[in-house]
């Protein structure tokens, strides 16, 4: 019977394999590889001129922290939709932190148009934002790529938009304290709509990127290693 | 009945936890255990498939290449019925796209035939023919070899082979598609 045939040929092919780690644990491994390239980007743009008197204002450093942490608690959830039947929640725990930078860019915005009045709304066009944010990215987004490939594709849209949003909030945060854009509304358009852009485009592909084995090619690979 | 389920629960746990560190007896149990459990989950999510038996096997696979994604600490039955969740739900949506596809055969026929041709041309059709043919998987190949070459009908070849009529025609289906491929790739 075919049945058996196919559950024989699996069993020869058990060889021993390493359970994947705690989504927690490779977020952490992912996000100190890809802060270290961060800091190296950082350092090479060079930091703000005014980066000493800008952290110690709580709006932005709330901004910028908030930025990191929804970078490792998406990349968690990324790691965690890849193990089936985690809990759902590991998934959108992301969505608090980038509600809180949300919040704290909506806080910037209210304080501009408190100083500046309405003229303060009005954004300039930072479009090199979409693709600086992009470029800074794709390094930590192939890591991550290549690390979820490893889990099951369960929940392909949410693994990829997940890490696409660990990628892109890191690279929004590095560009937080490289670039002297203070102008909040600039900021939540062309740099946090950046970061949700790219989210949205990138987990479009979930299911191009993660796709099931299909028996036949995994028979066809056993056989093809075996000759 | 819930001491039943737990057995079974602490069973397959064990047996999971051994085929990760390679025991190929454990393994085989398991997935023999797996078989008929997945067949009823199928047949209960999805019970007009015609392709039961190929479901159950692309779930046995999928549980394969994602098995390291089995937490220990974690219980086993969630992890099992997620994945052979969403492959019923993947299966029945390619079966359905593939529902209004039109099956082309296999060997391209002219006016003439190859009668008609010059015996170089014939020759040449035929190696096309077989280069494409030995970049099929085994399965693939075998399907084409004895339902287009051989002649043999849908049924004969599922008694020959051991595989489902359902089975038969989309391995056929994707061998031709695969075929016409590299032939068109291959001028």
């Amino acid at each position: 019977m075919l049945n058996d045939a196919l559950i024989r040929t699996l069993t020869q092919n058990c060889a021993p394999i390493r359970p994947l780690s705690h989504p927690a644990k490779r977020a952490l491994v992912w996000f100190a590889v890809s802060l270290c390239y961060v800091a190296a980007v950082v350092a090479f743009m060079g930091l703000r001129p005014d980066f000493l008197s800008k952290v110690a204002d709580p709006q932005f450093a709330t901004e910028v922290v908030a930025a990191f942490l929804t970078s490792i608690v998406a990349a968690a959830g990324a790691f965690s939709a890849g193990c089936p039947a985690r809990p759902v929640w590991e998934r959108f725990a992301a969505g608090f932190f980038l509600s809180v930078w949300a919040g704290a860019l909506a806080i910037g915005c209210w304080r501009d148009v408190d100083a500046y009045g309405v003229s303060g709304l009005l954004a300039h066009s930072d479009i090199y934002c979409l693709p600086t944010i992009l470029a800074i990215s794709i390094p930590a987004a192939l890591l991550i790529l290549s690390m979820v490939k490893r889990g099951a594709p369960t929940a392909p849209f949410v693994t990829i938009g997940l890490a696409a949003l660990a990628s892109t909030a890191l690279a929004a945060a590095a560009l937080r304290l490289s670039f002297r854009q203070d102008a909040a509304v600039s900021v939540c358009i062309w740099q946090f709509g950046s970061v949700v852009l790219l989210t949205g485009i990138a987990s479009l592909f979930g299911r191009v990127v993660l796709h099931w084995t299909m028996r036949d090619e995994l028979i066809a690979s056993f056989l093809a290693h075996r000759r | 009945m819930s001491d039943t389920l737990n057995d079974r629960e602490s069973r397959w746990r064990a047996l999971m936890a051994s085929s990760q560190d390679g025991d190929q007896a454990a393994y085989g149990e398991l997935l023999s255990d797996l078989f008929p459990f997945l067949r009823r989950f199928v047949l209960r999510r999805w019970p007009n498939a015609y392709d039961t038996e190929d479901v159950v096997q692309e779930i046995l696979v999928s549980i394969h290449t994602v098995r390291q994604t089995y937490d220990r600490r974690r219980p086993f039955t969630p992890w099992l019925m997620t994945i052979a969740a969403r492959r019923v739900a993947d299966a029945a949506r390619s079966r359905y796209a593939r529902a209004n596809e039109t099956t082309v055969d296999v060997l391209p026929e002219t006016f003439h035939g190859d009668g008609a041709k010059s015996e170089q041309e014939a020759r040449d059709d035929q190696d096309a023919l077989r280069r494409a043919m030995a970049i099929l998987p085994d399965g693939q190949r075998q399907a084409i070899e004895l339902i287009k070459i051989q002649g043999l009908s849908l049924n004969e070849a599922s008694r020959v082979t051991g595989k489902s009529v359902g089975s038969l025609k989309v391995g056929i289906h994707r061998a031709v598609k695969a075929m016409r491929q590299a032939l068109e790739r291959n001028g």
